[in-house]
């Protein structure tokens, strides 16, 4: 159950595999939601549970899905996961079903999902899709905060919505928020930094 | 004859034929060593018969079930959905209360427009104002807030991705603003979703909706170009699109009170 290949399927989508910095997954989502933390933590928890449940459902189903339609399968199989869970939330837990309104559309069409459906699930058990799922959606995750935290800090001057810069101390020295922060544009920057980053400091990833 | 596979237990050697070897050709192994290997039962996943079969299949299954999950949860979603438009109308009037029901109830009246007066709502609890716009119901609800009348009045618009909709609540000269409540349904973090955030919604306190009430002077102008502070509110900057909905929705949803709130 936590064999060497499993423990790698949950562990690479956190560094060396990572889904938005190295797989290049899930980026155009990633602008969208990064202008406060938390609704990027939001995004990403979401997108761990849901490519977690859809990796399992279409590995098990794996060998019946006809290969032409292969993908209509997938989306089909995401899209019904994705309204279920929205559904069940709207019902029992509204004001996060609120909250998670603006994501749902996100979800379904986040490219991570399909990309770890057609490159893993396809071919693998459940239980190691079902970490490659959570491994992946961990990772995306952290991409995301790590956007966030930069984005909101510097563009708003706050951290969760609680005031961090914004004082006249602050701005007596000087300093205004960046309104480019909070603009798409920016995620893209800040993404591109830290994709810079990781490989100056991984041999692995670096094109020879 | 068709060729079977037998596997030898001991090395793993593979032999094909119609019966086990006597003996395994790399490890001697006797024919009782041997298991016969099945061939793998694969789905005709490449014919079209099975395609149109499994997407029939996958549709109605899909079909059924989101059906089935809509239909059980219908009663609590409609529950949650008109509770939440309760908290709503209330945080326009900034009363927060931890049992919305009651204190709607209790002080709140469902009003509709007739005429140039109001008169009291009959049915159920509406939440889509919108579709009762067009029904011809313009709903008021006329609050007793402390001793105070106050009337609070639905509107709904569009900003730059969705819907975009909310509560403004007048004192009982029907004219100035007492508190708002926006909200969207997918507007864009930390710009046009900013209308929802309290220091937007605060922005809207004491202005007047307009003077003689022949037309709605209330507007949202963009950030930092107020010229006149009696009806003109600060809008996003970096959310025009959205600030702009959130004009065109007060002045379309409030120009069909014109009559009530010049009496």
């Amino acid at each position: 159950m936590s064999s060497k290949k499993n423990k790698e399927a949950l562990l690479t989508p956190l560094g060396l595999n990572n889904p938005v910095t190295v797989q290049v997954l899930g980026i155009c989502s990633a602008l969208a939601v990064t202008a406060k933390l938390m609704p990027a933590i939001v995004m990403g928890i979401s997108v761990t549970i849901i490519t977690a449940l859809s990796n399992v459902v279409i590995s098990c189903l794996r060998k019946t899905i006809p290969l032409r339609i292969r993908i209509i399968v997938q989306l089909v199989v995401v899209a019904a996961l994705v309204t279920i869970v929205s559904e069940v939330l709207k019902a029992f837990a509204y004001d996060i079903s609120v909250q998670l309104s603006v994501y749902v559309g996100l979800i379904i069409t986040n490219c991570i999902l399909m990309g770890r459906l057609e490159a893993f699930a396809m071919q693998n058990e459940p239980w190691p899709s079902f970490l490659d799922g959570i491994g992946n959606g961990l990772g995306y995750a952290k991409i995301l905060i790590i956007v966030a935290f930069f984005r909101e800090l510097f563009g708003s001057g706050t951290l969760f919505g609680v005031n961090i810069l914004n004082y006249d101390c602050v701005a007596n020295a000087g300093y205004v928020n960046n309104g480019l922060m909070l603009m798409p544009p920016m995620a893209l920057i800040i993404v591109a930094c830290i994709i810079w980053w990781q490989r100056a400091h991984n041999k692995d990833l670096q094109q020879k | 004859m068709a060729n079977k596979k037998f596997k030898c237990t001991v090395c793993g050697y593979i032999h094909e034929g119609a019966a086990a070897p006597e003996a395994c050709p790399t490890c001697q192994a006797p024919a009782s060593a041997f298991v016969e290997l099945k061939a793998e039962k694969k789905l005709p996943t490449g014919s079209n018969a099975y395609t149109f079969a499994y997407a029939a299949a996958m549709v109605i299954v899909v079909a059924f079930l989101l059906s089935f999950v809509s239909s059980a949860l219908r009663a609590k979603q409609d529950a949650n959905v008109k509770l939440d438009t309760k908290k709503q109308i209330l945080y326009s009037l900034n009363v927060t209360t931890a049992d919305p029901d009651a204190y709607f109830s209790k002080n709140v009246k469902d009003m509709i427009l007739k005429g140039d007066t109001i008169v009291e709502f009959k049915d159920d609890f509406a939440t889509l104002y919108e579709t009762e716009g067009k029904k011809g119901n313009f709903h008021v609800f006329v609050c007793n807030l402390d001793g105070q009348t106050k009337y609070v009045i639905p509107v709904y618009g569009a900003g730059l991705w969705g819907a975009i909709w909310g509560y403004v609540a007048l004192n009982d000269d029907k004219n100035t603003v007492y508190g708002t409540y926006f909200s969207h349904a997918s507007e864009t973090p930390g710009l046009g979703a900013e209308i929802q955030s309290p220091a937007f919604q605060k922005r809207f306190e004491g202005k007047q909706v307009g003077d003689s009430l022949s037309a709605v002077k209330i507007s949202v102008v963009k950030n930092g170009k107020v010229e006149d502070a009696k009806y003109e509110v600060d809008g996003i900057s970096g959310g025009t699109i959205t600030s702009t909905g959130v004009d065109a929705m007060l002045k379309s949803c409030l120009g069909n009170y014109t009559k009530f709130l010049s009496k």
